[in-house]
C-alpha cells in the first residue's frame, strides 16, 4: 500500500514504487492542466505522505479516476474540493484551508518575518545611538586594541598586497 | 570477524567517549595539562573503535553474515557488493553508527587540525562532542544495537535492500549528509565551549569559520545528491516534496547558511557575537531533532524508520539534555553588552542581518509547516496535512526578498555606505536584470509569466551584481589577471556559492512554469508528438539484472526527423521482493532540458500505459546546489585561517596577560 | 533584564520539548496513533445509498437500518484481513449485534460463495462493486467498520480487522452508551 514518494535519509519501512500513470483523455488542455493541479495538491489518504499523482495505491487510483470523471462533469474546482472534503476530510488538501484552526499555520511565517525585522531595527536604531558611548571596559578595550594590532601586523606581513575583502 | 567483536568495540567506544568527557573536564577545572592533554588521544581512539565496529559490521554485510538481524532484514546474497556495503545505513541502526562513527571523525580531524587552539579550548571543544558521542552510543547500545543476532537459527537469505535505495545515490547521499549534519556539531562545540570558557571573543568565530563551512559544504551536497536521486529513482519526476523527512535535513541547512554569514561579521567585525553563537546552537539542535522526527514514529513520512516509542523517549530525553543544556548555558553566559563595532543603515552588517532575518523565518517557517500537523492532532483538533502548497507560498516571497539583499549586500562596504555610491554602482545591474526577466519569457515559453519574469529577473540579478561588484574589485589591477590572482579563495567561494543560489533559482522556477508532462498509451510502432519531439514506441524485450527482471521498454526520441535519443525505461521486480514493482525512468539529461520517460502499466494488444516529461532547465538545480558547496569548500579553504594561527597565538597570550 | 531576553530561545525549547514528551507518551500508552484516521462522515448522516444484495439481489435502502443500532462493515473477499476478521463477526451476530456488509469493489459471485461457506453475520451485504458506497463513505481500504446511531448518524469508524481487544476497548463502551442516550430519550 505504501509507496514512496521522496528520499533525504530513505531509510524506510515497506513499499513498491512504481509512478501512477493513467493515460486519461481530456476534453481540453485546461481540464487536463486542473486534473494535474488536483492530483497534485491531494493527499492520499491511505498512503504515508504521498499526493495522488505520485501513488499507486488503489484508493489513490479510484480518486484520481473520480476526479477526471468530475472534471468530465463540468464541476468547477470549488465542487470538486467540497467533494472530496466531505469524504475524506480536511486531510486531503495538502494546503489546508484558512480558518481559526490553521491561521497560525498561514500567519506563522509573517510574524516570523516582522518580530524579525523588529528586532533588526531595534538592535541597529540601539547600536547608533549608543555608539558614541564606551561600552567594553578598559581592560576589554585594552585587549582588543592589542588583538586588532596584532592582527593588521600578521596580516601585514604575510599578505603584501592589498587583498580585496573577503567575506 | 564476528560480530560480537563489532559490538564490544561499541561498549569500550561507550567508555572511550565518557573519559572523553569526564578527563578534559576535570582537568579544565583541576588546570591539569596532563588531563587536557589527554582529550586527542581519546577522540583518536574513539574513533579507531568505532571505525573496527563499522569495518566488522561493513564486513557482516559483505560475507552475507545473515546471522545478524539487521543483514538480513536490509540485504541478500545477490545484491552487488557497492549496495550491500551501502546496505550498512540503509537502516535504523547501521545508519545511527554512521552517525557516530562520522562523529567520531570530526573529533579527530578537530584534535589534528586545531593545534593552534589554546589546549583548554580545544579539550572543552572535545568534551563536548565526546558528550554527543556518549549519547548516541548509550541509544544504539540500549535500544538498538546493531549487532543484534538471530541465534540459533540464522536465516539462508536476507530480505533485500528496499530497491529503492538500490542506486547509486544511495551508496553517497547518507554519508554526504550525515557528514553535514554531524558536521554542526563541531561548529556546536565551538560555541559551547566559548560560552564555558567565557572567551566569545572573535577568535572564536575564527575557529569556528572554516568547520561551519565544510559541514555546510556537506550537506549542500548531501540535499542536493538526495533531490537528485529521488527525481531519477522515483518515476515522477518529482525533486523535492517537503516531506517532513526533507524538511529536518532542509532546516539545519538553512540556519547553517545564517550561520555561516553571521560567523563572517562576528569574524570580521566583532559584532553580533551572541546572535551567532545562538545560530552554532541552533543549527546543530535542527540537526538533532530531525533524528529525533525521523526515529520516533511521531510524524507520518515515507521514509521514517519503523516506529519505536521506546526510542523516541530516548532521543527526546537525549535531545532535552544537550539542547536544554546548551540553551540554558547561553542564558546564562551569552554576553548582553553590545559590541562596539560600528555600522550604519547602509551597511554590509545590516544585510548580513537581514540574511539572517529571511533564512531562520524561513528555517522556523519549515519547522511550523512540519510540526503543525502534529500538534492540531495530538490536541484531537482534527486532521491537517501541509505540503507543497504551503511551503511554496512561504518560500517565494522569503527567497524573492533574500535574492533582492543577496545582490545589495556584498556591493556594501562594512561600516556604512552612501546612498548615491551605492545605487550608482548597482544600477546597471538592476536595469540589466529587469530587462532580461521581461524579456526572457517571451522569447523562450511566446508568452508573458510572471512566475518566470520574476525567477529570471532575481536570478539575473544576483549574477549581474556580482560581476559588477568582481569588476569593482579588478577596477585597481594592472592586468584582470593579476586582479583575479589578488581575491581570496573566500571571495571566490562567495561569488562561486551566490552564483550557485541563483543558477538553482532559475531551475527552480522554470521547471515548474515550464514542464510539460502527458500519461499516453501507447501502442507499439506509434508515434507521439509532444512538447516539440517525436516519440516512437518501439516495443518492449525482457531484461535480467543481477538480482531483478526486468520488462525493458525502447523509446526512440526524435526532432525534425533527427534522432535525439534512445531512452530505456524499465518495470522491475527484484527476486527478494516480488511484490514490489519498480519503475526505472529513463532520462536524456540536458542542459537546457531533459527529457523523463517512466513505464506504467502494460496494456491490452501490447500497448502500455507511458509516462513522458520534458522538464526544461531542470539540471540547473542541482548544478546550482553543486556550485554552493563548491563555493563552501573554497570559503574553508582560505589561506587566511592557516596564516591566522599566528595572531591566534598571539592573541592567546595577550589573553593570558590580561 | 537584558539578561532575560536570552532566555528566550530556552523557554521556547521548553515548550516545544514537553509537547514532543507529551505526544510521545500518548504514542506509547497507545492513546494516540498518528495513523488513526477519524472519519470525515463522524456525526454527520450515513450517506444515502440503493444497493442490490448479494445474494437475493433485492434493492436495499439506508432504511434497513432505521432506528437501529448497527455496524457497517466494509469487506472484501480480496481483503486477507476480513479472512481474520469474519469470525469475529459470526460471535457479534450471534450475540445480536446488527451488522449490515457492505462487499467493496468486489465480485458477488466470490461474496456469494465466501458467505456459504463461512457463514453470513450480516443482515443483509451490499453489493458496492464500483465501489460508489465506499467512495461516499470516504472509504480507503477494507475492512472497515462504523457504527451507527438509532438516527442513522455515524458515531464512530475503525480501520483494521475487528476482534475481542478492539471490541472491548473501543465499540462495547460506545454502544453501551448509544443504549442509554435512546433509552433515556
Amino acid at each position: 500500500m505504501r509507496r514512496i514518494a521522496s528520499f533525504i535519509f530513505a531509510l524506510l519501512i515497506g513499499i513498491a514504487a512504481h509512478a501512477a500513470i493513467d493515460p486519461f483523455e481530456f476534453d481540453n488542455e485546461s481540464q487536463r492542466e486542473r486534473y494535474q493541479h488536483f492530483i497534485e495538491e491531494m493527499r492520499c489518504p491511505k498512503c504515508q505522505n504521498q499526493n495522488l499523482a505520485g501513488s499507486d495505491a488503489p484508493i489513490a487510483n479510484d480518486l484520481r479516476h473520480e476526479l477526471r470523471r468530475l472534471l468530465q462533469e463540468g464541476k468547477s474546482d470549488r465542487e470538486i474540493t467540497d467533494y472530496m472534503v466531505s469524504r475524506y476530510g480536511e486531510f486531503i488538501l495538502y494546503k489546508p484551508p484558512f480558518d481559526t484552526k490553521t491561521a497560525v499555520l498561514w500567519l506563522a511565517p509573517i510574524i516570523f518575518l516582522s518580530v524579525g525585522v523588529i528586532v533588526l531595527i531595534t538592535v541597529v536604531r540601539r547600536r547608533s545611538a549608543a555608539q558614541a558611548l564606551p561600552e567594553l571596559t578598559i581592560d576589554e578595550q585594552a585587549r582588543l586594541r592589542q588583538l586588532l594590532q596584532d592582527e593588521q601586523q600578521v596580516t601585514l606581513k604575510n599578505d603584501n598586497n592589498r587583498r580585496a575583502e573577503p567575506w | 570477524m564476528t560480530p560480537e567483536l563489532g559490538h564490544f568495540a561499541l561498549i569500550l567506544a561507550l567508555f572511550l567517549a565518557l573519559s572523553q568527557v569526564v578527563l578534559p573536564t576535570i582537568g579544565v577545572f583541576r588546570r591539569s595539562e596532563i588531563l587536557l592533554q589527554s582529550a586527542r588521544p581519546l577522540a583518536l581512539g574513539l574513533m579507531v573503535m568505532l571505525s573496527i565496529a563499522f569495518a566488522v559490521l561493513a564486513h557482516a554485510f559483505l560475507s552475507d553474515d545473515f546471522s545478524v538481524a539487521i543483514v538480513s532484514s536490509q540485504s541478500n546474497s545477490e545484491l552487488p557488493w557497492f549496495y550491500k556495503f551501502a546496505a550498512v545505513w540503509g537502516g535504523h541502526e547501521g545508519s545511527l553508527l554512521l552517525w557516530v562513527w562520522i562523529l567520531s571523525i570530526w573529533s579527530v580531524a578537530v584534535a589534528i587540525f586545531s593545534r593552534q587552539l589554546p589546549l583548554d579550548m580545544l579539550a572543552r571543544v572535545l568534551a563536548v562532542m565526546g558528550a554527543i558521542a556518549v549519547g548516541f552510543l548509550l541509544f544504539m547500545l540500549l535500544t538498538s544495537n546493531p549487532f543484534a543476532r538471530l541465534l540459533p537459527n540464522p536465516p539462508q537469505e536476507g530480505s533485500d535492500l528496499n530497491p529503492l535505495l538500490q542506486d547509486p545515490g544511495m551508496v553517497i547521499h547518507p554519508p554526504m549528509l550525515y557528514f553535514g549534519y554531524v558536521g554542526f556539531s563541531v561548529a556546536f562545540a565551538f560555541a559551547i565551549a566559548a560560552l564555558w570558557s567565557g572567551q566569545l571573543d572573535a577568535a572564536w568565530a575564527r575557529w569556528s569559520r572554516p568547520w561551519s563551512n565544510i559541514a555546510w559544504m556537506f550537506l549542500s551536497f548531501g540535499i542536493t545528491l538526495g533531490s537528485w536521486w529521488a527525481y531519477s529513482v522515483l518515476g515522477w519526476g518529482g525533486w523535492w516534496f517537503w516531506d517532513p523527512v526533507e524538511n529536518a535535513s532542509f532546516m539545519p541547512w538553512l540556519v547553517g547558511t545564517a550561520l555561516i554569514h553571521s560567523l563572517a561579521v562576528t569574524d570580521k567585525r566583532g559584532a553580533f557575537k551572541s546572535w551567532t553563537v545562538l545560530l552554532a546552537i541552533f543549527a546543530f539542535s535542527l540537526s538533532l531533532l530531525g533524528t529525533f522526527l525521523v526515529r520516533s514514529g511521531v510524524l507520518t513520512s515515507v521514509h521514517s524508520f519503523a516506529a519505536d516509542p521506546a526510542r523516541g523517549i530516548f532521543i527526546l530525553a537525549f535531545l532535552a539534555i544537550v539542547i536544554g543544556s546548551s540553551l540554558t548555558l547561553y542564558a546564562l553566559r551569552a554576553p548582553v553588552v553590545l559590541s562596539n563595532a560600528e555600522y550604519g543603515w547602509l551597511s554590509r552588517e545590516i544585510f548580513l542581518l537581514l540574511n539572517n532575518v529571511l533564512l531562520l523565518a524561513a528555517a522556523l517557517s519549515v519547522l511550523c509547516g512540519t510540526l503543525f500537523p502534529l500538534a492540531v492532532d495530538a490536541l484531537h483538533l482534527g486532521k491537517y496535512s501541509v505540503g507543497p502548497p504551503y511551503f511554496d507560498a512561504v518560500f517565494v516571497p522569503l527567497m524573492s526578498l533574500l535574492l533582492v539583499f543577496l545582490g545589495i549586500g556584498p556591493s556594501n562596504n562594512w561600516k556604512n555606505n552612501r546612498v548615491h555610491d551605492l545605487s550608482r554602482r548597482l544600477l546597471p545591474a538592476a536595469i540589466a536584470s529587469l530587462i532580461v526577466g521581461a524579456i526572457f519569457p517571451i522569447a523562450y515559453g511566446g508568452h508573458f509569466h510572471w512566475g518566470v519574469a520574476l525567477t529570471v529577473c532575481l536570478a539575473g540579478w544576483v549574477i549581474a551584481s556580482t560581476l559588477q561588484e568582481l569588476r569593482n574589485k579588478l577596477r585597481n589591477a594592472q592586468t584582470v589577471a593579476t586582479g583575479l590572482r589578488r581575491l581570496t579563495p573566500a571571495y571566490y567561494g562567495m561569488v562561486i556559492a551566490h552564483t550557485g543560489f541563483a543558477v538553482a533559482v532559475v531551475g527552480v522556477g522554470l521547471t515548474n512554469a515550464y514542464t510539460q508532462e502527458r500519461d499516453l498509451r501507447m501502442a507499439v510502432g506509434e508515434h507521439v508528438q509532444f512538447a516539440g519531439y517525436d516519440f516512437l514506441f518501439a516495443g518492449t524485450e525482457s531484461a535480467r539484472g543481477p538480482n531483478y527482471v526486468a520488462e525493458r521498454g525502447l523509446l526512440v526520441v526524435s526532432s525534425n526527423g533527427k534522432q535525439v535519443a534512445e531512452l530505456h525505461p524499465e518495470k522491475r521486480r527484484y527476486n527478494a521482493r516480488r511484490d514490489q514493482i519498480m519503475t526505472e525512468a529513463s532520462i536524456d539529461a540536458g542542459v537546457f532540458r531533459d527529457i523523463y520517460i517512466a513505464l506504467g502499466e502494460p496494456l491490452e494488444n501490447g500497448a502500455w500505459a507511458v509516462r513522458l516529461h520534458l522538464k526544461p532547465f531542470v539540471r540547473w538545480i542541482w548544478f546550482g546546489g553543486f556550485l554552493m558547496g563548491l563555493g563552501g569548500m573554497l570559503a574553508a579553504a582560505d589561506k587566511r585561517y592557516r596564516l591566522l594561527r599566528r595572531a591566534e597565538a598571539v592573541s592567546e597570550s595577550v589573553a593570558a596577560a590580561i | 533584564m537584558q539578561r532575560f531576553k536570552l532566555f528566550i530561545p530556552l523557554i521556547a525549547f521548553i515548550v516545544l520539548a514537553v509537547f514532543f514528551f507529551a505526544v510521545q507518551k500518548q504514542i506509547g500508552s497507545g492513546d494516540y496513533n498518528p495513523e488513526n484516521m477519524p472519519s470525515a462522515l463522524l456525526n454527520k448522516s450515513l450517506p444515502q445509498f440503493q444497493l442490490p444484495d448479494v445474494q437475493s439481489g433485492a434493492t436495499i435502502a439506508a432504511d434497513v437500518l432505521k432506528n437501529k443500532i448497527a455496524l457497517v462493515n466494509v469487506w472484501a473477499t480480496w481483503c486477507p484481513s476480513c479472512y481474520y476478521e469474519h469470525p469475529y463477526l459470526m460471535t457479534l451476530a450471534q450475540q445480536g449485534v446488527v451488522i449490515l456488509g457492505v462487499d467493496y469493489k468486489d465480485e458477488p459471485e466470490k461474496a456469494q460463495q465466501w458467505l456459504q461457506e463461512k457463514g453470513n453475520p450480516y443482515i443483509a451485504v451490499l453489493d458496492d462493486r464500483v465501489g460508489k458506497l465506499g467512495l461516499d463513505l470516504g472509504v480507503t481500504g477494507a475492512p472497515e467498520t462504523y457504527v451507527i446511531d438509532r438516527r442513522g448518524i455515524v458515531r464512530l469508524r475503525y480501520q483494521g480487522p475487528l476482534e475481542q481487544r478492539v471490541w472491548d476497548e473501543t465499540f462495547k463502551p460506545l454502544l453501551e452508551k448509544l443504549q442509554n442516550e435512546n433509552s433515556g430519550g
